[in-house]
């Protein structure tokens, strides 16, 4: 019974929602009445460019820091590893509120067609970031992107990022021209139990788990330091062995 | 409750179906039903049943309600937050330990038709029986025959978070015998049949009313006429307002073409009006896969419907000095921001970027959607009939909450809209919204 009688009164409470009072009396007059004829309806061009102008408010010509989190350049990655983003974000796999939000009606076609549009814009890169590692920071940095740690089961960087660590064509992203703190943050995301970059553990979120804090940090801080190779592309084979670990990034695309 | 709940567990336990009498179900075609399941249907028929399932489960958009977000149809586990508590809807694939696989068409006709599950147990409703209740058993037929040929997940999906079961069973026999009483759609003899085909549709499968509905305190709906329940309401739990269907000053279309009607519950975008956020939903999931002959019976149907007045006063802002000078500070914020895409006269480019001007959405009085269109953005849903939509850039990162209200009192006060002003407080309000759906 007493279940029953707050329910009446949260409905009750709930209720008075919709009754919105206004503030204000009744008007006399309109305040800006169209005093011209009918407009002409605005000329809109059918273009790509102007479909995905939702997406360019936060994602320009730069990274940046926006009012309320660091949005990542996302002109020139790979098209698959775009895809995946935008079809996580949408799918709450990979959470940020605003482009889930966003995305919640668009079809699996069209996010292809964005990261197709994404992939294949040019935009120059920045230059690199001005940071101050010492000696056992930058060995500790550059062993773990060359060579890797087989006593931790981790392999190079080099190994599925890429030779120059411009990516491996379709779904494996650069890691040169991204700023220092958006690759600690993504390590971050990872290593949180993947409540931002996806619940399922995956051959990336398996690394990122893997490595201290003072590694992703030199890491971050080493490769943030790096001028992006003139011409850089992606490379576009990954070894059979690398296929085999990111199965489900690989696989899950594949499907469709 | 608890003694025909033991009983059906018994029942069960013994291997012996329910008796009409425990379930309460008392079905006149029952006997007829038994003999047609003992003769299975040959596979042509019963591939034309399923096919015909199919159709009518995107026309009722059960996929929409019992899909998780990101998850495998039709397996449930989707979360529906209400003022009640959280409910969770239930794995509806034929899987017998976690799904609906030990079900037969008279379990499956007993929650459609009457709110019942399997047990006996009264369903939430959440589940929105009491539009369902007015399918044919034909439909509900073919809409089991379509389930039973997806294939089984395994899915156990969390309990619903409301008060007990034992306590809300009494509350729910309560609620039912007050707002819910079941009835298969009788057709109207004096209109046609398309007409009666539009009604079928709006009232059950489409369960429009189950948004659109004005309700009152304990979530029952309030008919204004008859069983048009389409006088507007917020959804509950959520920060949406779904307009009167009824009213000229909210969403009736009865002075629409019909064509016009068609293409916006079809395409999701029209030359006057746009879809999103639930409704994007709907049409997505549902309505854009009706048949052209079924589209347009809805809309003739919508069409049709009486004006009721809006139960939403439209105050529009008295002229003083102060307001003025508002209003032009909203006007600099729309130059900056807006008329790129809205154009200079809130005329837009129909059919891509909705007109401001003259836009009934807009000037709602409980400003709830046009908040969330600014701080949110969106795009209109992806259809067959407009795959690549336009989209409108979230502004909750760019302009502050009294930013947000001073561009939006612009607009509802410009080019011969008229309504409310939006206070700040309202922005901020909505902000705390958006952490839901
Ligand atoms: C409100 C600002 C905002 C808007 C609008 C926005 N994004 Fe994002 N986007 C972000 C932020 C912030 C992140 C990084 C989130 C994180 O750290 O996980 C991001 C991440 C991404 C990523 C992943 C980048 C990477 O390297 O992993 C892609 C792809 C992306 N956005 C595409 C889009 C597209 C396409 C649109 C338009 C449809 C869009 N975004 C609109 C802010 C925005
Ligand atoms: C086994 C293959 C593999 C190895 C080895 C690997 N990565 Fe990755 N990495 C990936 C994949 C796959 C993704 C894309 C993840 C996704 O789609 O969500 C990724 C994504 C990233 C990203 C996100 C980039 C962006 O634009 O958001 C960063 C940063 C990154 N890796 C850094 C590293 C570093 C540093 C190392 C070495 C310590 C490393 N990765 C080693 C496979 C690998
Ligand atoms: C608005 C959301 C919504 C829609 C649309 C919806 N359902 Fe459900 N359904 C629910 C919820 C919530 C429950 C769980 C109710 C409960 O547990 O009391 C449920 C329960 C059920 C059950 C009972 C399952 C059980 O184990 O007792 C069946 C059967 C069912 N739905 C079938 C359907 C069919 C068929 C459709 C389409 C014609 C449909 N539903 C559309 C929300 C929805
Ligand atoms: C899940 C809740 C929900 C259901 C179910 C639903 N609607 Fe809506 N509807 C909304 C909301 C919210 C809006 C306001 C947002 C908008 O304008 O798109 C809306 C708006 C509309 C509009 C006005 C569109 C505009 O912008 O002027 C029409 C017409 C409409 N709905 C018709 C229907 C019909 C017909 C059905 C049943 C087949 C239906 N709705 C079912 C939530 C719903
Ligand atoms: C890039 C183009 C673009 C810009 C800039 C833009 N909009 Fe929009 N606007 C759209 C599109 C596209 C829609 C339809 C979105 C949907 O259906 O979800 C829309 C929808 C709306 C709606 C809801 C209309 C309806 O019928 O439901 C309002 C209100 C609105 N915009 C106001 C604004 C305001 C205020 C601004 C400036 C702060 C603005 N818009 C800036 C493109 C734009």
């Amino acid at each position: 019974m007493r279940q029953f009688i707050s329910l009446l009164f949260i409905a009750a409470a709930l209720s008075g929602v919709s009754g919105v009072s206004s503030v204000m009396a009744t008007a006399s007059d309109g305040i800006a009445s169209s005093s011209a004829g009918p407009a002409m309806p605005v000329t809109v061009p059918d273009t790509m460019a102007e479909r995905v102008k939702p997406c360019t408010v936060c994602h320009g010509q730069a990274d940046r820091v926006g009012r309320d989190a660091y949005y990542p350049r996302i002109a020139g990655k790979p098209e698959g590893y775009l895809f995946n983003q935008l079809r996580d974000f949408r799918d709450g796999r990979r959470y940020y509120r605003p482009m889930t939000l966003l995305l919640a009606n668009v079809s699996d076609e069209y996010l292809r067609e964005m990261a197709a549009y994404f992939s294949a814009l040019r935009q120059p890169y920045p230059p690199p970031e001005q940071v101050i590692s010492s000696p056992t920071e930058i060995r500790q940095a550059q062993k773990l992107i060359q060579q890797g740690d087989a006593t931790r089961d981790i392999p190079a960087c080099i190994e599925c990022h890429g030779k120059q660590l411009m990516g491996t064509a379709p779904f494996i992203p650069g890691l040169l021209g991204l700023p220092r703190i958006y690759i600690a943050a993504q390590f971050g995301a990872w290593k949180n139990g993947g409540v931002m970059r996806g619940q399922e553990s995956n051959c990336m979120s398996d690394i990122a788990r893997q490595l201290t804090i003072k590694e992703t940090n030199a890491v971050a801080a080493w490769l943030a330091a790096q001028p992006v190779p003139e011409n850089a592309e992606p490379a576009d084979v990954l070894s059979p062995e690398m296929v085999q670990r990111c199965g489900s990034i690989v696989q899950r695309s594949a499907d469709r | 409750m608890k003694i025909a709940v033991v009983a059906t567990a018994v029942a069960v336990l013994a291997g012996i179906g329910l008796s009409p009498e425990i379930a309460g179900a008392t079905s006149p075609k029952k006997q007829a039903k038994v003999e047609r399941n003992a003769t299975p249907l040959s596979s042509v028929l019963l591939q034309q049943r399923q096919a015909r399932g199919a159709y009518l489960a995107r026309a009722g958009n059960c996929i929409g309600c019992h899909t998780a977000q990101g998850g495998r149809a039709y397996a449930g586990g989707r979360k529906l937050s209400t003022p009640f508590g959280t409910f969770v809807t239930s794995n509806i694939t034929p899987d017998k330990a976690t799904g609906i696989g030990d079900w037969n068409e008279d379990d499956f006709w007993k929650a459609l038709h009457e709110g019942k599950s399997r047990d006996g147990r009264l369903l939430y409703p959440a589940f929105p029986y009491t539009e369902y209740t007015k399918i044919t058993r034909e439909d509900s037929d073919a809409i089991f025959a379509h389930l039973r040929a997806l294939e089984p997940v395994v899915q156990q999906n969390p309990p619903s978070q409301v008060a007990s079961r034992y306590d809300f069973q009494p509350l729910l026999t309560l609620w039912r015998a007050a707002y819910f009483k079941p009835g298969v759609y009788q057709a109207d003899p004096t209109k046609s049949t398309e007409w009666n085909r539009g009604a079928y549709l709006v009232q059950g499968l489409g369960h429009c009313s189950a948004c659109h509905a004005e309700r009152n305190p304990l979530g029952g709906m309030i008919g204004r006429k008859g069983d048009d329940k389409l006088g507007g309401g917020q959804i509950m739990g959520s920060n949406w307002y779904a307009p009167s269907l009824t009213s000229s000053l909210e969403a009736s279309t009865a002075g629409w073409p019909v064509e016009e009607i068609v293409q916006l519950l079809t395409t999701g975008i029209s030359p006057r009006a746009t879809t999103s956020g639930p409704m994007a939903e709907v049409v997505s999931q549902s309505l854009q896969h009706l048949t052209k002959e079924d589209a347009r019976a809805v809309a003739i149907y919508l069409k049709s419907l009486p004006e009721t007045q809006s139960h939403q006063q439209v105050n529009p802002p008295a002229q003083a000095e102060q307001l003025q000078a508002w209003l032009r500070y909203g006007a600099r914020i729309y130059k900056e921001h807006c008329q790129d895409c809205h154009g200079d006269s809130g005329q837009g480019a129909p059919g891509i970027y909705p007109p401001l001007a003259g836009n009934r959405s807009v000037t709602l009085t409980p400003p709830t959607n046009v908040i969330r269109s600014v701080l949110n953005g969106g795009y209109p849903p992806s259809t067959s009939g407009n795959p690549r939509p336009y989209g409108m850039p979230p502004f909750a990162q760019v302009l502050r909450d009294g930013e947000v209200a001073l561009v939006l009192s612009y607009i509802r006060n410009a080019w011969g809209n008229r309504a409310s002003l939006v206070t700040t407080a309202q922005v901020d309000k909505s902000r705390e919204g958006i952490t839901e759906r």
